[in-house]
């Protein structure tokens, strides 16, 4: 136990000797089996496309400052905003949080070496870069190309506009490069569903069998069970949105009606196919960043997380009930009010272990000695953004106020509330309160912090207007609007210059930090009480120098030793 | 550094780095069998998109249902079940040390998986003939219901599917094979065996499903 402890202070000398300089051939990365090295690829692949996304937001609102001068055509605009949802959807934040923190964090934070298969996690990524490729070969539309070869003119491009949830028959029928570019950017979804099943799937068979010896399922970080709920919907959901996009290629290549209602098929099955998916696919986005919070808030308050077994069973428990609500999306698609009022009862379910949460992470605040670190400032805002997202949530739930708010940017900025303000912003919290783990190195605080208040801001500068702009009943994917919408797209427009800035400010300054501060971070930076902080930083290739020892209670690995010795005796 | 397995001696499971051998065993198991989850979802939308069609067109699909020959479809399922039972023998034999064994047994499951596959072609090819099939004129006619496309629609979607399934099933058990010829299996190791073996009853299973649900609806 003792001598655990002591290997962690003597970092200095091991720092010749972590996952970075082991081997610094490019082989050596394209081929890591290293759970590290795999993360740190997954999170240079996501700022690309994080990056891509952000850029047809920006021209987006660009478009939407000024539709009387208007930057966009109509057409280029249905690109702009399918290009942004497929990007960040599905190349940036469904992979997100467990691709990059899960994968790193995961086997430090149950004392393993690596995840249980290696190989496979190795195939994830590759897949993911498989899918990434064939999505943007997709998005730009192969057959345009070659008609552009051949000579046409360059206004006949139509690239994949079909905005991210590909509705039939829309996306069944357009005929935007002969369907080309919809099949195309469907088969990468459909790919990097592979990926992310098999991701989930190996955290899974990694937080049941590789848990240090005398690491219990109730000793586990609320990381690892955010993990764990998130992989379970993984395995679970991503299946029917697979199948239901091979359908539609299916139905596509060979004129089967699966889908279109002109060849006999049912558009309203789509729906209920692809939501089955895509509601639960937002707490792939959200479940792990909620974990992220609950391991920032206890540190920084210098409290143990308040009720851990409420916050495991609310994880759980939104996992099980995210199964069941999807067809809130299709309320206006034609549904029995008997059908409409359960899937209504069911949505507001799901407030309930969200409160929990939010109601812990406050608790455990309460009578703290908070310190005001870039991450507690990034997981606070969470706290405070979520807020906003759940309980405009409630309002879509209700079926009287969603018939009117459907469609509108009520919804638009509800989801980005949930998103951004929650999936998002748990990534750069919890990139901040790793960057000493993963790098060895710390930051500069307070560019950390300027970044922050101008994504703080920025973000609800941009989307409180959207709230507004539903409530008055501007619909979404519009690229014109009425003069009266004008100020609050304006404003909107603003919001989001300020943002971008942030978020462009926060990662310079982590990657500045990485390649240039002189700052060593040491094992345990925070006086963090979680296993991960027990590794050198950056940690060696098999993360702990020697076996750690989690024979003693969660969160309790940072504590002195004879403190530990003392409680042990109260313990007995 | 790398997590790469090393052979140490014949029928001695491999050398990791990360877990030892027998939660090794244990985590792949749990690994397949989530696996078999995700596939019997994946097969799940098929069926209940079945269901929905089946239901919106009734007599269509069941007067379709009549165009398939149930004798092919039954001889097909007695193929698959008994290639499940000898699988399920290699699992026996390799738990025995009997690497002769396992190729014996996988080799009688991978003959099998190939007369299901040219069964299936012989039907095709008759489909084709007739006309039920995307492409041909009849097909394309305004006299071929729409709703008959529906059916045959999903029918080949679905046959086609599992038949990709059956395929790759085969190529799992054609690697086992070869690494049985080598010695590898033996009472101390044979995942590999097992895990190929519950691909191949999963394959077999979602046939025993889809064989009802297509021929015998009328
Ligand atoms: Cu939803």
């Amino acid at each position: 136990m003792g001598i655990h402890s002591y290997a962690v202070d003597e970092i200095g000398h091991l720092k010749e000797n972590n996952y970075l300089n082991c081997d610094k051939s490019l082989r050596s990365w394209l081929f890591t089996l290293d759970h590290k090295r795999i993360a740190l690829l997954y999170l240079a692949s996501l700022l690309v496309f994080f990056f891509l996304g952000g850029l047809s937001a920006i021209f987006m609102r660009l478009h939407l400052y000024n539709v009387e001068k208007p930057l966009l055509s109509p057409d280029a605009y249905n690109v702009a905003f399918t290009f942004h949802g497929v990007l960040m959807i599905f190349l940036f934040i469904v992979p997100g949080i467990p691709a990059v923190l899960g994968n790193f964090l995961l086997p430090l934070m149950i004392g393993a070496k690596d995840v249980a298969f290696p190989r496979l996690n190795l195939l994830s990524l590759w897949i993911y870069w498989l899918g990434a490729l064939v999505g943007i070969i997709g998005i730009i539309n192969p057959v345009w190309i070659l008609k552009y070869l051949q000579g046409s003119a360059i206004s006949q491009w139509i690239p994949l506009d079909t905005g991210w949830t590909f509705y039939a028959p829309y996306s069944t029928s357009t005929g935007a490069g002969e369907g080309w570019g919809t099949i195309m950017m469907t088969l990468a979804a459909f790919i990097l569903g592979f990926s992310s099943i098999l991701t989930g799937l190996n955290f899974m068979v990694t937080i049941h069998r590789l848990r240090a010896p005398g690491l219990t399922w109730f000793k586990l970080p609320v990381f690892v069970w955010g993990i764990y709920a998130t992989s379970a919907i993984q395995v679970l959901a991503t299946p029917v949105v697979g199948i239901t996009l091979l359908l539609l290629i299916v139905e596509k290549v060979f004129g089967i009606g699966i889908f279109d209602p002109a060849k006999g098929g049912d558009p309203i099955l789509y729906q209920h196919f692809f939501w089955f998916y895509s509601h639960p696919v937002v707490y792939i986005m959200v479940l792990p960043a909620f974990g992220i919070i609950g391991e920032i808030i206890p540190v920084f308050s210098r409290k143990p997380i308040f009720g851990y077994t409420a916050v495991v069973f609310s994880s759980v428990g939104i996992a099980v009930v995210s199964f069941i609500v999807w067809a809130h999306h299709m309320y206006t698609s034609g549904m029995s009010p008997f059908s409409q009022a359960v899937f209504s009862a069911t949505t507001f379910a799901v407030a309930v272990p969200t409160a929990i949460k939010v109601f812990n992470w406050v608790s455990t605040m309460y009578k703290g000695s908070i310190r005001f670190d870039p991450a507690m400032l990034y997981a606070m805002a969470f706290v405070f953004l979520f807020m906003i997202a759940g309980t405009s949530g409630i309002f879509l739930a209700v079926l009287g106020l969603d018939i009117f708010y459907h469609d509108t940017y009520f919804v638009v900025a509800h989801f980005h509330y949930t998103i951004q303000g929650g999936a998002v912003i748990g990534l750069i919290a919890g990139l901040h309160f790793w960057f000493p783990k993963i790098t060895g190195r710390m930051y500069n605080p307070g560019v950390a912090k300027l970044a922050f208040w101008l994504i703080f801001l920025g973000f609800n500068v941009t989307f409180i207007p959207q709230f507004i702009l539903g409530v008055q009943g501007m619909p979404r994917r519009y690229a014109f609007y009425l003069p009266e919408f004008e100020p609050m797209h304006r404003l909107s427009t603003f919001g989001t210059f300020f943002n971008a800035f942030g978020y462009t400010l926060a990662i310079l300054n982590l990657a500045w930090s990485w390649a240039f501060s002189k700052v060593k971070a040491g094992a345990n930076p925070y006086d963090a009480l979680g296993l991960e902080w027990q590794a050198p930083s950056p940690p060696p290739h098999d993360n702990f120098v020697v076996p750690p020892n989690v024979e003693i209670g969660r969160y309790d690995y940072g504590v002195p030793v004879n403190l530990v010795a003392q409680k042990e005796v109260v313990r007995s | 550094m790398a997590s790469e397995a090393k052979t140490v001696e014949a029928g001695a499971p491999p050398v990791y780095h990360h877990i030892d051998p027998v939660n090794a065993y244990h985590a792949s198991k749990l690994g397949m069998w989530l696996f078999l989850a995700t596939e019997i979802l994946l097969f799940s939308v098929l069926f209940s998109a079945f269901a929905v069609y089946n239901w919106m067109y009734f007599e269509y699909f069941h007067d379709a249902a009549t165009k398939l020959d149930w004798r092919l479809g039954a001889i097909n399922t007695a193929v698959l079940l008994f290639s499940s039972y000898t699988a399920a023998v290699a699992v026996y034999k390799a738990q025995i040390s009997d690497n002769r064994g396992v190729v014996i047994n996988f080799g009688i499951s991978f003959l099998c998986g190939l007369i299901f596959l040219v069964i299936k072609y012989i039907e095709y090819s008759a489909k084709y003939e007739h006309g039920y099939f995307p492409g041909t004129s009849y097909w394309n006619s305004t006299e071929f219901s729409a709703h008959y496309k529906n059916y045959f629609g999903l029918y080949y979607t679905m046959t086609g599917l599992h038949a990709l399934h059956v395929v790759i099933g085969m190529g799992v058990l054609l690697w086992v094979i070869g690494l049985a010829r080598k010695n590898r299996f033996s009472s101390r190791y044979y995942t590999p065996v097992e895990l190929g073996a519950l691909y191949w009853h999963l394959v077999d299973l979602i046939w025993i499903f889809l064989f009802p649900l297509l021929y015998l609806i009328d």
